[in-house]
């Protein structure tokens, strides 16, 4: 056994060790948004989902394109009469044009639900944000506020706003009545986003450099905080379209606006004879909410490299 | 590579002691993951024998895949992992195709596991005793409940845990590091293996610990005549580990030897970098004057920057920072709404001057990162003073710190954390000149390809973003940054703490070089003692948040008067290594 | 773990009366006569709208008029509905049917979670992940309302396999429609927890310290894979539970189950005010309250906050 103790060396031209730490420049561009787009770009349901997506913002923008039919005339003679010509899904109760009320109903169900996005957003970034970044009472004071927000069911909140303001029902305060507590749970997320971020060493090089802490906030911190809260975002405009929908349905949503949570109510009483008039807008209402949805969780998907390796 | 390294013709069944047959042989094992860019092979072509008792190292830089072969051992490669080739014996019998049945009787009870992470190894929601009477269980060394507790109890305390009878209803969390890794190696030894496979064992816990744990499993192993697989990335600390030492790169067996005669004459061009470029040696070697000349030009020869630094040195410069009586007191929330008062930084003074390095050397907890913060204005100090270049920072305008912070910058240690994953590297680097407002657009592009050129950058790294780089090319990015307002001082946080080994000596390399030219003053905070050789010329040691003892470094180095840090530098890998050439 | 609870019941107080006089304030803030708005669209009966009077304490100052009625819901003086029954009897009465609602949804939505997640964790990124993953996608964007007048459609009327109403004769069985139906749209959570933690397991450092120990999957499965899985998903489903018991309005209505959802549906929809805010108020006592006992819980099962 006196080669146990032998000295190999391995020939050096085959495991000819390479230049230290070389400079990679064929390497493919790449940071979070750039990983996140290639990501979404390869996979079919992101495209789907934004087609149908655009098929929405384009009824909503332009109804006219979709339908001659007017959504607002009810004629009693054709009460739950079959598709026609020119009038694809027949017609309710009261005589309305399913279809065209489907198309109107669109810019109704948008506008609540990027309203409330947009107020959930509002409220819920910079509450979440500086709560975290600067912590201490700061934080106390302002989570504990979102505590509050957050321990009342936002769909009941919105039903007492909505029963109490029997006169103001329309978009603007529906989606007050839903951004108004839904911000608390996005708030959460954002600030422990922040709390992840505030303490990684770019942010100390920042301050350490002179930047001030609102600016390091703004220019450093939020920007790597965002991801979740686009996806949140993303989900909520879901969220949001469904509880008008819910809101409506309960008599308690708009009042003289074509909304499809109002048809449906409406058709819950011919369900055994007219089903067509429950089901055609149920889908459409379903048909957007899957459409954020999807969109909201691949980005989610794109954005984590975890979740991308898991796939 | 084909041929084994011993050539021994032992097939089959082989007395189970006998010390002339090898416990474990591989022959030419390959690995191969299964990625999103196909087959990557982490292994090619190893080949090895480990003799019962022996200890053998692998030593390599990430990515050598060590840490793959020795999972390979135990079968326990990740999901997307599996042997492609080759053989792996174990007492003559070849495991590549053993079932999970088989894999177990050998698991634990042949072959014992001490992984890297104590952090992330132990179940968190299982008591520790839980978790070693489970180990024991499994290899049958005891089989009543009382026998059990006994053992487990009995195999903790032999891997140093007082009080294991009480600690063992107690939950990972409540442990610290160090003890942790007693638990897990209690268990990789519970029911004595022939072989243990430990898997940086220490690399994550405080220098003197490591050195405790490792003498730990050093004397376990050699009263049971226990064989040791040791993984690690330092080949000081594997030359003293262990008797026989392979060093892996890229997958490949490089070089393997006896150790004083890989580390006295190492034959292949990467182990000769390897040991160039390794801090624990430099020392070592600066000490019997073997620096010489690198054997080729891409080496980094850390031993020959010291002897440099320590011709260069202008001992009578003026202090371009000082630090006076710097206090830092946290008070800490001792649940409910009791606090109380914690000293981190405990009235330290020190100056630094132009133009040289001051190592400010301790532990975690020590105080020593506190200390920097202050510095840098990030953590507003208690109590003390502190001038940078004859003006206070305490008690000045705001606009006053605002001007005097462009004087002294930081590089911090996470090289993964250190820049802004959505900026791209210009404007990462041009940031302290767009906060200070100097230069118009023009001139900070330009400054901005000044200082990648300066840091060894190509320029095409302009419009990049820091998740195309490595960690060590990060780093570079993170000093340019450092540089771009030309600072008088730079503080350097565990600066090269989290690179490998040849990339930290490029990095030092890169900062000497920065130093002479720019005749730069660097405050280089780290727990590395051994680094500090290399790159300072004064030493401050830190304890508890106060400076127990500093002076030059050779002083500290060859004359240490406190024992805390006699202990520091006892615990440097290869300390006790007998060398000579 | 004491001083754990102590901290958590603390917290509570805060928010039991920030809540509370969240809604008070919405209510009493609001523009026009507060107790004619209390009444919707209804011309009052004098002797209701005396009642309501009374209850509110609007004579007072409005924070006087906040913490009477806190401390009449405190010592369960409630008031009365439009119908004249006591908002007590009314709850007692409504409050069971509405657990059991609760009780099959939940425990159905927790098994599909764990079944389908650990499907999906175990055979990551292989088909059957894949379509347990999209499916589970699909059932969630479906509006719950949506889903329950399918069901009731397809399920009660086409095919006949279950009542279409429930009615006063409330029973397990009939409950199994609306409640597997809620399920349905809401295990999506859970299941991408346990997915997630499945994975995480089966990866994560202790599995493979316990594999080298020489345990065989049979025992690692269930003790340090599953066990540590569940944590997440348990208490995901007891936050589920809580939001449930505050959202079967829309359940109960269209299956018109005499639960507390359906008291609230009515009086929604009969524009009863009084009784709306009144409910409202209740549940969101009960989502805290439950809420509190989630936390608790997850210091149970998990040792790191239980020992501190």
């Amino acid at each position: 056994m006196s080669d146990r103790n032998a000295h190999y060396v391995a020939p050096v031209d085959e495991t000819q060790p390479g230049a230290v730490d070389q400079v990679n420049l064929s390497a493919r561009k790449s940071n979070m948004w750039i990983d996140a787009w290639r990501d979404l770009r390869k996979r079919p349901l992101f495209y789907v989902a934004l087609v149908i997506s655009a098929i929405i913002l384009i009824m909503a923008l332009f109804p006219s394109w979709f339908t001659d039919a007017d959504p607002g005339r009810g004629d009693l003679s054709l009460s739950n009469a079959p598709a026609e010509p020119g009038h694809p899904l027949g017609y309710t109760l009261q005589g309305y044009d399913i279809w065209a009320r489907i198309v109107y109903g669109a810019e109704t169900s948008l506008t609540v639900g990027l309203l409330t996005v947009l107020i959930t957003g509002v409220i819920g970034v910079p509450m979440g944000a500086i709560a975290g970044y600067y912590g201490g009472w700061v934080d106390s004071l302002l989570s504990r506020i979102g505590d509050i927000f957050f321990s009342i069911p936002y769909f009941l909140a919105a039903v007492v706003v909505m029963s109490v303001l029997s006169d103001y029902r329309n978009p603007l305060v529906i989606s007050f009545a839903i951004g108004g507590f839904a911000w608390a749970s996005l708030a959460r997320i954002v600030r422990a986003e922040v709390l992840r971020n505030k303490n990684l060493e770019y942010v100390m090089a920042s301050e350490a450099v002179g930047r001030s802490r609102g600016s390091t906030l703004l220019k450093h911190v939020l920007p790597n905080s965002m991801g979740p809260v686009i996806v949140a975002l993303t989900l909520s405009l879901g969220a949001a379209i469904t509880a008008e929908a819910t809101l409506s349905l309960l008599g308690i949503g708009l009042n003289g606006y074509y909304s499809w949570g109002n048809d449906i109510a409406q058709a819950q009483t011919v369900l055994r004879t007219n089903p067509g008039a429950l089901f055609w807008p149920s889908l459409a209402l379903t048909l957007t909410v899957l459409a954020f949805t999807f969109l909201g969780e691949l980005i989610r998907d794109a954005l984590d490299p975890k979740a991308r390796a898991r796939r | 590579m084909t041929e084994t390294i011993p050539v021994t013709d032992s097939h089959g069944t082989v007395p189970v002691a006998d010390p002339s047959q090898p416990l474990v042989q591989v022959r030419d094992l390959e690995v191969g993951f299964q990625t999103q860019n196909g087959l990557v092979k982490a292994v090619r072509g190893v080949s090895f024998e480990i003799y019962p008792g022996e200890t053998v190292a692998i030593v390599g830089e990430s990515g050598s895949g060590k840490s793959t072969t020795a999972t390979a051992l135990m079968k326990l490669l990740p999901g997307n992992g599996d042997i492609t080739g080759g053989e792996v014996l174990v007492e003559g019998t070849n495991i590549v195709d053993h079932n999970e049945k088989q894999m177990a009787a050998i698991r634990g009870g042949v072959i014992g596991y001490v992984p890297q992470d104590p952090m992330s190894n132990l179940n968190p929601v299982w008591s520790v005793g839980f978790q070693v009477r489970e180990a024991i269980r499994a290899n049958g060394v005891a089989t009543s409940k009382k026998d059990i507790e006994a053992r487990a109890v009995e195999v903790l305390q032999q891997a140093g845990l007082g009080d294991a009878e009480r600690r063992m209803k107690q939950f990972p969390h409540q442990f610290s590091g160090g003890m942790r890794q007693r638990v897990l190696i209690g268990i990789g030894l519970g029911a004595d293996p022939k072989l243990l496979i430990a898997d940086e064992p220490t690399s994550a816990l405080d220098v003197t610990v490591q050195k405790v744990i490792l003498d730990h499993i050093e004397s376990l192993t050699r009263d049971k005549g226990t064989a040791v697989l040791l993984i690690t990335h330092d080949l000081g600390l594997a030359a003293e580990r262990a008797s026989k030492v392979i060093v892996m790169n890229q997958g490949r067996i490089v070089e393997a030897g006896p150790s004083k005669d890989l580390l006295s004459n190492p034959q292949h061009p990467y182990t000769q970098r390897l040991i160039a470029a390794a801090p624990s040696l430099a020392s070592r070697r600066l000490e019997s004057s073997i620096a010489g000349e690198s054997q080729d030009a891409k080496t980094f020869d850390v031993a020959q920057m010291a002897e440099q630094r320590a011709e260069a040195v202008d001992a009578d410069a003026p202090a371009v920072i000082s630090v006076r009586d710097l206090t830092k007191v946290f008070s800490i929330r001792k649940g409910g709404f009791r606090s109380e008062p914690f000293t981190a930084v405990d009235k330290i003074s020190f100056d630094i001057p132009k133009g040289t390095t001051l190592a400010l050397v301790g532990e975690s907890g020590s105080g020593k990162s506190t200390a920097a913060k202050m510095i840098l204005g990030l953590e507003e100090p208690t109590s003390g003073e502190i001038t940078v270049g004859g003006t206070a920072m305490t008690g000045v305008s705001r606009k006053d710190l605002f001007n005097l912070r462009s004087r002294m910058q930081p590089v911090f240690q996470d090289p993964y954390s250190s820049l802004d994953p959505q900026r791209s590297i210009a404007s990462s680097i041009a940031e302290p000149m767009r906060v200070h407002k100097t230069g118009d657009k023009e001139a900070r592009r330009a400054r901005v390809l000044e200082l990648l050129e300066q840091v060894s950058l190509p320029a095409e790294l302009f419009n990049r973003y820091p998740n195309e780089l490595s960690g060590g090319q990060r780093q570079r990015v993170a000093i340019a940054r450092a540089l771009a307002l030309k600072p008088d001082v730079v503080v350097l946080d565990e600066a090269v703490s989290a690179l490998d080994v040849l990339v930290q000596a490029q990095i030092l390399q890169l900062l000497a070089d920065l130093q002479a030219e720019l005749g730069l003053t660097y405050l280089f905070i780290t727990h590395d003692l051994a680094v500090v050789r290399v790159i300072a010329d004064n030493v401050a040691v830190m304890e508890r948040g106060k400076i127990v003892e500093s002076g030059t470094t050779d002083q500290i180095f060859e004359n240490a008067r406190e024992p805390y840090t006699q202990r520091l530098l006892d615990a440097i890998p290869g300390a006790g290594l007998e060398w000579t050439v | 773990m004491t001083l754990y609870v102590v901290k958590r019941l603390l917290q509570a107080i805060p928010v039991f009366f920030g809540t509370t006089f969240l809604i008070y304030f919405m209510v009493f803030s609001m523009p026009g006569d507060p107790v004619l708005a209390l009444f919707g669209d209804r011309t009052p009966n004098p002797a209701v709208l005396e009642a309501v009077r009374e209850q509110y304490n609007l004579d007072q100052p409005f924070i006087v008029q906040y913490f009477m009625y806190i401390k009449d819901f405190l010592t369960g003086n409630m008031g009365v509905t439009f119908s004249g029954q006591t908002v007590n009897d009314v709850f007692a009465r409504a409050f069971p049917v509405t657990l059991q609602l609760v009780t099959i949804a939940v425990v159905a939505e927790f098994l599909l979670a764990v079944g389908f997640g650990l499907l999906s964790g175990l055979r990551k990124g292989k088909f059957a992940d894949h379509a347990s993953l999209l499916m589970a996608l699909v059932l969630n964007s479906i509006p719950p309302f949506v889903a329950l007048f399918l069901a009731q459609y397809f399920i009660g009327i086409k095919l006949g396999w279950a009542p279409v109403t429930v009615g006063a004769n409330v029973s397990w069985g009939s409950l199994l429609l609306p409640g597997l139906t809620i399920a349905l749209t809401i295990y999506v959570v859970g299941m991408r927890l346990m997915r997630g933690s499945v994975i995480e397991a089966r990866e994560g450092d202790y599995v493979r310290t316990a594999y080298a120990k020489g345990l065989t999957s049979k025992r690692v499965t269930p003790v340090h894979v599953a066990r540590n899985s569940l944590i997440p998903v348990i208490t995901n489903t007891a936050a589920s539970f809580g939001a449930l018991i505050a959202g079967t309005t829309v359940t109960e209505g269209i299956f018109n189950i005499p639960g507390i959802g359906k008291v609230l549906y009515d009086a929604i929809l009969r524009g009863e005010n009084a009784t709306v805010v009144s409910f409202v108020t209740i549940l969101t006592v009960m989502y805290i309250i439950v809420n509190i006992l989630v936390d608790l819980l997850y210091a149970v099962l998990d040792p790191r906050i239980r020992y501190v």
